[in-house]
């Protein structure tokens, strides 16, 4: 099922959590909503499952399938909601939590109990817990508490499912693990979901589509490759990844930095002036003598080898500080000592202009 | 091994004994001593004598009279305190801390006050006075002003447990209850109810402890009618007031096992309510 959220705007109070945002997702998308604290990216879910209501200024239009769903409650949306504490049942044991949805219709559309069992425990299988279906939350672990939350809310057979943080609460290696079941679970089951996160990795690793927020706007809603080798604004490159952030000038479609020239193409049309140069640790090169005249001289601060890349910190005659990925080989080969003066180059940069100027 | 002892931080022996030794005579002397008190002399003309208390038609009147007065506020008083806690914990609106402070009225009251606002309002010189007169209703000196300050003074109890427990708890799990389709009773009776019916139970054995001993609000408001409008600890006042000591002791006993068995089930609610917060730190 497609959905698309129109031009919505929703203020708590003074406080603005979206600001005319519009979405596209596509049927059968696993689609990510990134960003910090207070983006919108909670609000934007709630809103699309009807937890929250946009406000109502005549623009805002929520469309499940091509239908405004904007005034509908959400228990009338059948969307299944993962929480991001699970808000299981506590007094009901993993059985009873999985059929509450089934258990609750109206009895017309009740399906018998043998139909209901039958669900739960190939809801049980899918999540491999079918030995957990006596048991009470607060006998789970949170991997398993949380693949509860999913499995109830698959049960209701939704057309959509929305997970709120849903792998927040639990330790690295048990998100891992989930991640990959999740994205396993979606390609099996094609449903369309929007997920919530405001970890980069698990964003990248799992979606279709990234969908970058910030502030209350979207900031980039594109494939995760896109958005972390071509972002679209200075936030996304900053969010996304480790960034160095140079001030320089542009000029006739290069950037001079401390130093340091590296061509930048797209502003070959612009104005001569101050300018943000925003180059990725792994996109620097480190040399021990002088290639030519467009190299940053810079001595050692730190080395961290341990890790596929070494993580070399390097302080600039100006005291900033340039943070260089290198492939452990190269590093090997290099043999770099903490303090050492070496050259440091750019194979590419992005500048950020701004769309108009004061 | 002793030295060992010493370096631990932890109080003197001196100071234990004599902190614990002070707590048990407190209880001893102001709690335990009383109400042996109380079963002494109700039984110090032997089991006869306890019995003749019980056959005075003005007691079980008494008693009677008593169990309406709860047997009402009790269940309206339930129906409050949910309310009032689920809008507290569950909504935001203007007035929340308003509606907390008036709940906590009548615990800031004296239960004197409690029983005059009602004799103000339904009293024959009260606001209200007048127009009960003429339709032939009478509030005070009545059941309807027992039932009302008894309500008045129990109020709070339930209310108070349940706030606290449903605004720890929040609202995730009715909100997950909804969006799988449940509607708003299915969501409270399965979903809230379970999570706070050991809390709801304390407010309830609390509210009922204090509507069956209540004296003071309802002693302005009753007029002391002997076999009318008398609740049991007015008709003891009564009976110690006339030198009936064993008959006054007698009923007080019954009082007196009320307030054991409340304890009883006090301490085995508090436990419940212990063991449940445990559960959900996991």
């Amino acid at each position: 099922m497609s959905i698309e959220v129109c031009n919505v705007t929703k203020t708590f109070g003074s406080y603005t959590a979206l600001r005319d945002v519009s979405l596209k997702v596509d049927d059968g998308e696993l689609v990510t909503l990134l960003g910090p604290s207070g983006s919108g990216k909670t609000t934007l879910l709630r809103i699309i499952a009807g937890l929250e209501i946009a406000d109502d200024d005549g623009r805002g239009k929520v469309y499940f399938q091509g239908e405004n769903v904007a005034k509908r409650a959400v228990g009338e949306r059948q969307v299944g909601f993962v929480f991001q504490h699970y808000a299981l049942f506590r007094h009901m044991s993993v059985i009873e939590n999985i059929a509450f949805g089934l258990r609750v219709r109206p009895r017309k559309q009740r399906p018998s109990d043998k139909v209901i069992r039958e669900r739960v425990m190939e809801l049980l299988k899918l999540i491999q817990l079918e030995a957990f279906g006596n048991r009470f939350p607060s006998q789970l672990s949170g991997g398993q508490r949380q693949r509860v939350a999913l499995a109830r809310a698959l049960a209701i057979e939704p057309r959509v499912l929305l997970l709120d943080e849903p792998f927040g609460a639990l330790d690295a290696k048990v998100r891992q693990g989930l991640r990959t079941w999740l994205r396993r679970l979606h390609d099996e089951l094609n449903m369309t979901t929007i997920l919530v996160t405001h970890d980069q990795e698990e964003a990248l690793e799992v979606a279709d589509r990234v969908v970058v927020m910030n502030q209350a706007k979207i900031e980039q809603a594109a494939s995760p490759a896109e958005v972390f080798h071509n972002p679209a604004s200075e936030f996304v490159m900053d969010f996304l990844g480790n960034v160095n952030v140079f001030r320089g000038r542009i000029e006739g479609g290069q950037a001079l930095l401390d130093g340091m020239t590296v061509a930048v193409p797209d502003t070959k049309g612009h104005a001569t002036g101050p300018a943000n140069v925003y180059v990725r640790p792994h996109e620097l090169e480190i040399e021990r003598t002088r290639a030519s005249d467009a190299s940053l001289k810079a001595h050692v601060a730190r080395i961290n080898p341990a890790g596929s890349s070494a993580k070399i910190a390097l302080t600039c005659s100006d005291g900033a500080e340039v943070q260089v990925d290198l492939p452990y080989e190269r590093f090997r080969q290099l043999n770099l000592q903490t303090g050492e003066l070496v050259y440091v180059t750019a194979r590419r940069a992005r500048v950020f202009v701004p769309e108009y100027q004061i | 091994m002793s030295s060992m002892k010493k370096t631990k931080a932890r109080d003197p022996v001196w100071l234990q004994v004599l902190l614990i030794s002070t707590a048990i005579s407190f209880v001893t002397l102001f709690l335990l001593m009383p109400l042996a008190v109380v079963f002494f002399e109700a039984l110090r003309g032997g089991i006869g004598a306890y019995l003749k208390g019980f056959q005075d038609r003005a007691a079980w009147q008494a008693i009677r009279l008593t169990l309406i007065a709860t047997g009402i506020s009790l269940p309206l008083n339930l129906v409050f305190g949910v309310a009032a806690a689920w809008a507290i914990a569950k909504f935001e609106f203007k007035g929340k801390s308003v509606l907390l402070t008036l709940i906590d009225l009548p615990f800031a009251v004296s239960p004197i006050i409690s029983g005059l606002i009602y004799v103000l309002m339904f009293g024959l010189q009260g606001w209200l006075g007048p127009w009960l007169k003429e339709h032939d209703l009478q509030v005070i000196f009545a059941t309807p002003g027992i039932v009302l300050a008894t309500i008045f003074v129990t109020f709070p109890f339930v209310a108070r447990e349940l706030i606290p427990l449903m605004q720890e708890q929040g609202s995730d799990e009715e909100q997950a209850a909804i969006s799988l389709g449940a509607n708003g009773w299915q969501t409270f009776w399965r979903v809230t109810v379970p999570n706070i019916k050991w809390a709801l139970l304390y407010g309830v054995i609390l509210c009922n402890a204090r509507a069956m001993g209540e004296f003071g609000a309802v002693s302005v408001v009753s007029g002391h009618i002997r076999g009318k409008t008398n609740t049991l600890p007015l008709h003891i006042e009564i009976l110690y007031n006339e030198y009936n000591v064993i008959a006054a002791f007698a009923m007080a006993s019954l009082l007196a096992l009320l307030g054991l068995v409340t304890i009883v089930l006090k301490s085995f609610l508090e436990w419940k309510l212990k063991q449940e917060s445990l559960e959900s730190l996991i």
